[in-house]
């Protein structure tokens, strides 16, 4: 368990103040200049020594995203964050943004300084109206304090931050289509080549960061590296948000160290299962896009991405959703698969085409109105839309309906042949 | 220049190719919807994946740029897994109508689904049902069809340059349409029908009408404007079904106006199918020998110097040719082929053409135009002026009425005069065009058929060599003509002969009786009233002004229904083909002037086409480099004189209405009344889809 003096979000929970005296006297915005000062090469150096991978989803080495940024280049570089946090289950971003946000604040600024970027854009989801409004102060305290702006925080590095707000659609936390929402167009995700590195916001070099992955810069930077690298496993280090709903005694947004057992995760910090362990179905560990698991994997599986991703799921945001036994599972599944077909950009075919499609079959599969093949044939259609799309939508609605078919075809047969073997009427 | 493989085939591409263009290098095809050469990389329709070694899925070959050392494979189990996957969910939600669908047997989706489909549906929900937007009266919409790959979106917006299509909605509700309900404002327009890979969108006159094996093709040039677009005539039986655009890089590209595209149901009304004679006041229908000897003798007993001879916009070049040779063997003088009293020809063959070309458009950096609205009195000329624009780096200026071109253009205000502040120097504009490298006028007819036209000529020609548009390898002096048989006449020297009048002469001696004896070669003149105490011959294809008041009628053949050159604003001489046989008794132009001149015992020297075509070859060098340009060489042309201070007007006040055709055309009549004169023609107020 990750103890006290490790934590980086030390007023995850708002118990104290949000503002600009009560983040200096957590530690933030500590001579930042002096951090500044040290060079881009070594910010960026550090940070991939520290090994954060990205923190939205994907685990990409925040570091190396940094250093693919062109070096020397006499065009306007970018920062955009990524605050559209709209992954269900997911509300870890929104904490941050409502408790911290110097943290962010702080992190934008290193993390521009280390891209060699002089605007920094923080694309917040639109119904975040409270985080939104505590970002907007916390950014007018900055100002007003010199941290950001002209020569912030006297470096002679100027430094300009804007708060965007989105309109409620999930596509845009796909890093393409915010920056095509950011422009003022519709959001639809891009395609790549060329990477925003390359091409991005207005065409120029641009790097799209999670809130989180900036946020935990600036303690990195302080603290050093290897004090981050020890925490968790190799290749999985540092702390992470945890973000665990459903069937548990006490949900919550927690931090903890990479890779803590989730069975750990929940009875430490949850209250546990409700109704026991025994008492758990399943549970989707990082977000709806990730395929869910079943009880005898989570007895053992360990929350980090490799060893999810070993167990053919993934960490993701690393938001837990838990179920216990008296969970529709195969319910709970077509609401998802709905909720992906509902948003869904439209743009290229199979995930138009085919996230409907697994919609409807999934709905007529909660009621086992179907044949036995169509369960194979709904496998098939999902891997039909996975890995053909232009952006990853289409793998994070395959996915869920994969999972299901992997883990609980028992229970999808069995309310088949059960529909199967009352009389029409009688089902009706 | 990178180098990869494809399939093992190593191939090596210019720098900026994508895969699919590697891949075609190497002579794989592959299978696409959305990708278009000509139109931005949208990469959605995901037709068109391929392997690319090392990578950890399929990737979309249209939009992924080839680089060094990829190794790319293009019929791996993967790749058609992925690709019959992308079309089963393009058909999931097709109607699959293909036995009612116009674009049947024309279709990438039917062709692709024989090469990836299933044989078979696992799709047993219901179909997506999208309601039928109404564009206008030329695309007829099948909204149910669409597979939404936005080549539609793309052209309207990048080539034609009007912002009128887009997507609306999310997911499997996303549809393409106008926002707001309304027809695609754009000569141009039915361009997205041939981009269609489906038959979401279909041409609206065309409906139902035939099927595409039915029809017999033809390749052939068109003639509703100077500029000579490609074509290709669909006929089945003696009708002309609908026009296509013909692939020609130097002219039109692949795409086509929508005049020269839907002016064809003007074949088929007011023609002229028989010979007519007026008696008594009244033209009654006759045959050939009684009509064509009434001509004979008319001529015959009356002196040369009160004929004179007119050639309209239409004619090709054989028949001027033909019409010139016999007259002038009469000892007739007075020919003119301006019939809107442009003041051009008399001088250098470069006075009348449009030097730069269509494609040297492509070099340009500054555009002045002068009385002249590209937009409309050359449409696809227009398009290239935009696609320069697109690169950037071009400055467009105009002297003239404010129009909206399609791209910017900086307006010079409407007035003459600064044309003359530009000859001293002294214009603002003049520093711009000191500092181009490819400079370009273009003067319409606009600034031509004025009093002071000659006066603008010379003027535009002053400009274009005080401000170096003139060298080796550039001549950016454009005149940009109007009419498809212009320029062929103008190179016939169809002009007054020495002792000749011109048009103004023709008809001022028609109103006076010195001029008794007036031909008429399809010219049908705005205004005909001098011609009331004349003996009118009609020669032409259609009952429009020329017809009304003339004496005797000679039906001749429309430009798909006979063999004739015509020569393009550029100068270049194309040749239209027969596609299908005139109507009724009309017959070939060239064929009844021969018949006349055995007539009046003047027989012209030749029997056939190709005797006609090799007279016509000696006659003037441009016709015997058919389908070329040649550069003009440059000399003097224009005429002295001040220029009036009367603002431009520009010489086409209604795009869909311009000549005997188009204006036969009700397809034509419905454009004009809602694009131009603003009204809603009852049939658009017939609503479809959620309108009930």
């Amino acid at each position: 368990m990750l103890r006290d003096q490790d934590r980086i979000f030390t007023n995850l929970y708002g118990t104290q103040d949000f503002g600009l005296a009560g983040a200096q006297a957590r530690g933030d915005w500590d001579n930042t200049k002096a951090l500044l000062e040290k060079g881009r090469e070594w910010i960026i150096d550090e940070t991939k020594k520290s090994g954060l991978r990205g923190r939205g989803g994907a685990g990409f080495s925040t570091g190396m995203k940094w250093s693919f940024m062109p070096k020397a280049s006499d065009r306007p570089h970018y920062l955009v964050v990524n605050a559209d946090e709209g992954e269900p289950g997911t509300c870890k971003d929104r904490e941050i943004m409502r408790h911290d946000p110097h943290k962010l604040i702080e992190g934008c600024l290193i993390a521009s300084f280390a891209i060699g970027a002089k605007a920094c854009y923080i694309y917040i989801r639109g119904e975040f109206w409270l985080e939104g409004n505590n970002l907007e102060r916390a950014i007018d305290e900055a100002y007003a304090a010199g941290l950001v702006g002209k020569n912030a925080c006297g470096s002679g590095w100027d430094f300009e931050i804007y708060v965007h707000r989105g309109a409620g659609a999930y596509i845009c936390g796909e890093e393409t289509a915010l920056i095509e929402s950011l422009e003022g167009r519709k959001g639809q995700p891009r395609l790549k080549p060329p990477f925003p590195a390359g091409a991005g916001l207005y065409g120029l070099p641009t790097t799209v960061n999670n809130v989180e992955s900036i946020a935990v810069v600036p303690t990195i930077l302080r603290r050093g590296a290897e004090w981050f690298a020890g925490l968790g496993r190799p290749n999985n280090t540092g702390t992470k948000l945890f973000c665990i709903s459903g069937h548990v005694n006490n949900p919550c947004t927690v931090e903890e160290e990479m890779g803590i057992p989730l069975k750990d995760l929940l009875d430490k910090h949850c209250g546990g299962v409700r109704g026991g362990w025994d008492n758990l179905l399943a549970v989707i560990p990082g977000g709806s896009s990730v395929p869910v698991l079943p009880k005898s994997i989570c007895d053992t599986v360990l929350m980090d991405f490799d060893s999810l991703r070993a167990e053919r799921s993934g960490l993701g945001t690393a938001a837990v959703i838990v179920m216990d036994q008296s969970t529709d599972i195969v319910k709970a599944i077509a609401r998802l698969s709905k909720f992906y077909m509902h948003e869904s950009c439209g743009q290229c075919t199979p995930c138009r085409e085919g996230t409907g499609w697994m919609w409807r079959v999934m709905e007529r599969m909660v009621k086992g109105q179907a044949d036995i093949g169509e369960i194979d044939m709904l496998e098939e259609v999902s891997r039909q839309i996975e890995g053909h799309t232009i952006c990853a939508l289409g793998d994070a609605a395959a996915w869920p309906v994969q999972g299901l078919i992997r883990h609980f075809r028992p229970e999808m047969e069995r309310r088949i042949l059960e529909r199967k073997s009352v009389p029409a009427q009688a089902a009706e | 220049m990178p180098k990869l493989t494809v399939d093992g085939i190593e191939v090596e591409v210019p720098a900026g190719a994508t895969v699919m263009q590697a891949c075609e290098a190497a002579g794989k095809e592959i299978p696409r919807f959305c990708y278009h050469e000509r139109l931005s990389i949208a990469g959605n329709c995901r037709m068109c994946l391929v392997e690319m070694e090392k990578a950890p899925k399929p990737i979309a070959s249209c939009a992924m740029p080839a680089t060094d050392n990829m190794v790319i494979k293009t019929d791996t189990p993967v790749v058609q897994k992925a690709r019959k996957g992308v079309m089963e969910f393009l058909l999931i939600n097709h109607p699959l109508d293909c036995p009612i669908c116009d674009q049947g047997g024309e279709c990438d989706l039917q062709d692709q689904a024989m090469a990836y489909g299933r044989d078979g549906s696992r799709f047993h929900e219901n179909k997506r049902a999208v309601p039928d937007k109404n564009f206008g009266p030329l695309i007829k919409t099948f909204m149910n069809r669409c597979i939404h790959c936005t080549r539609c979106v793309r052209f309207i917006s990048e080539v034609a340059g009007a912002p009128d299509l887009g997507a609306t909605g999310r997911g499997e509700h996303m549809e393409i349409g106008t926002f707001i309900e309304k027809a695609v404002s754009s000569e141009l327009s039915g361009n997205i029908i041939d981009l269609c890979p489906v038959g979401a969108l279909t041409s609206k006159p065309y409906a139902y009408a035939a099927r595409s094996w039915e029809l017999r093709k033809t390749e052939s040039v068109d003639v509703l404007d100077a500029v000579g677009a490609n074509i290709r005539v669909d006929v089945r039986g003696g009708e002309v079904m609908r026009v296509l655009p013909r692939l020609n890089e130097d002219i039109n590209e692949e795409w086509l106006a929508d005049k020269s595209r839907y002016s064809v149901d003007g074949l088929k009304k007011r023609r002229l199918d028989k010979p007519y004679v007026r008696k008594n006041g009244k033209l009654v229908a006759v045959e050939w020998p009684e009509a064509l000897g009434a001509v004979a003798h008319k001529l015959t007993q009356t002196a040369p110097h009160k004929i004179a001879a007119l050639a309209g916009d239409l004619v090709d070049a054989e028949s001027t040719f033909a019409l010139k040779q016999l007259f002038t063997s009469l000892g007739v003088t007075s020919f003119d082929c301006r019939i809107d009293g442009a003041a051009i020809g008399g001088g250098a063959r470069a006075g009348y053409l449009f030097n730069t070309s269509i494609a040297g458009i492509e070099q340009a950096d500054v555009v002045l135009l002068i009385g002249s609205n590209p937009r409309w009195e050359a449409p696809l000329l227009n398009a290239r002026l935009r696609k320069r624009y697109l690169t950037g780096a071009l400055t467009v200026a105009s002297v003239g009425p404010q129009v909206d071109l399609t791209y910017g253009v900086e307006d010079l205000g409407n007035d003459p005069q600064v044309l003359d502040s530009l000859l001293e120097g002294t214009h603002p504009f003049a520093e711009v065009l000191r500092g181009a490298k490819n400079p370009m006028v273009i003067v319409g007819m606009g600034a031509l058929t004025r009093a002071d036209g000659g006066a603008n000529l010379a003027a535009a020609r002053g400009i274009a060599e005080a401000y170096g548009m003139i060298s080796d390898g550039w001549n950016g002096f454009n005149v940009l003509n109007t009419a498809a048989g212009r320029v062929g006449a103008l190179d016939l020297d169809f002009l007054p002969q020495p002792g000749g009048r011109n048009l103004a002469g023709i008809l001022a001696g028609a109103a006076s009786g010195d001029v008794e004896i007036v031909f008429l070669l399809g010219a049908d003149l705005a205004d005909t009233s001098a011609l009331k105490n004349a003996f009118v011959i009609y020669q032409g294809h259609h009952g429009d002004s020329g017809a009304a008041v003339a004496d005797v009628i000679l039906p001749g053949a429309a430009y798909t229904e006979k063999d004739g050159t015509y020569v393009n604003l550029e100068g270049r001489a194309q040749r239209a083909q027969r596609a299908t046989f005139p109507v009724g008794d009309a017959r070939d132009d060239w064929k009844i002037l021969r018949a006349l001149s055995a007539l009046i015992g003047k027989t012209l020297p030749f029997d056939n086409l190709g005797e006609l075509r090799a007279l016509l070859a000696q006659t003037a060098p441009s016709f015997a480099a058919v389908g070329q340009v040649t550069q003009a060489a440059w000399g003097p042309f224009g005429a002295a004189g001040a220029l009036s201070t009367a603002p431009y007007a520009y010489a086409i006040s209604d795009y869909y209405r311009t000549d005997p055709i188009s204006r036969a055309s009700e397809t034509m009549a419905k454009c004009s009344a809602l694009f131009v004169q603003g009204r809603q023609p009852d049939d658009l107020l017939e609503r479809v889809g959620t309108y009930g």
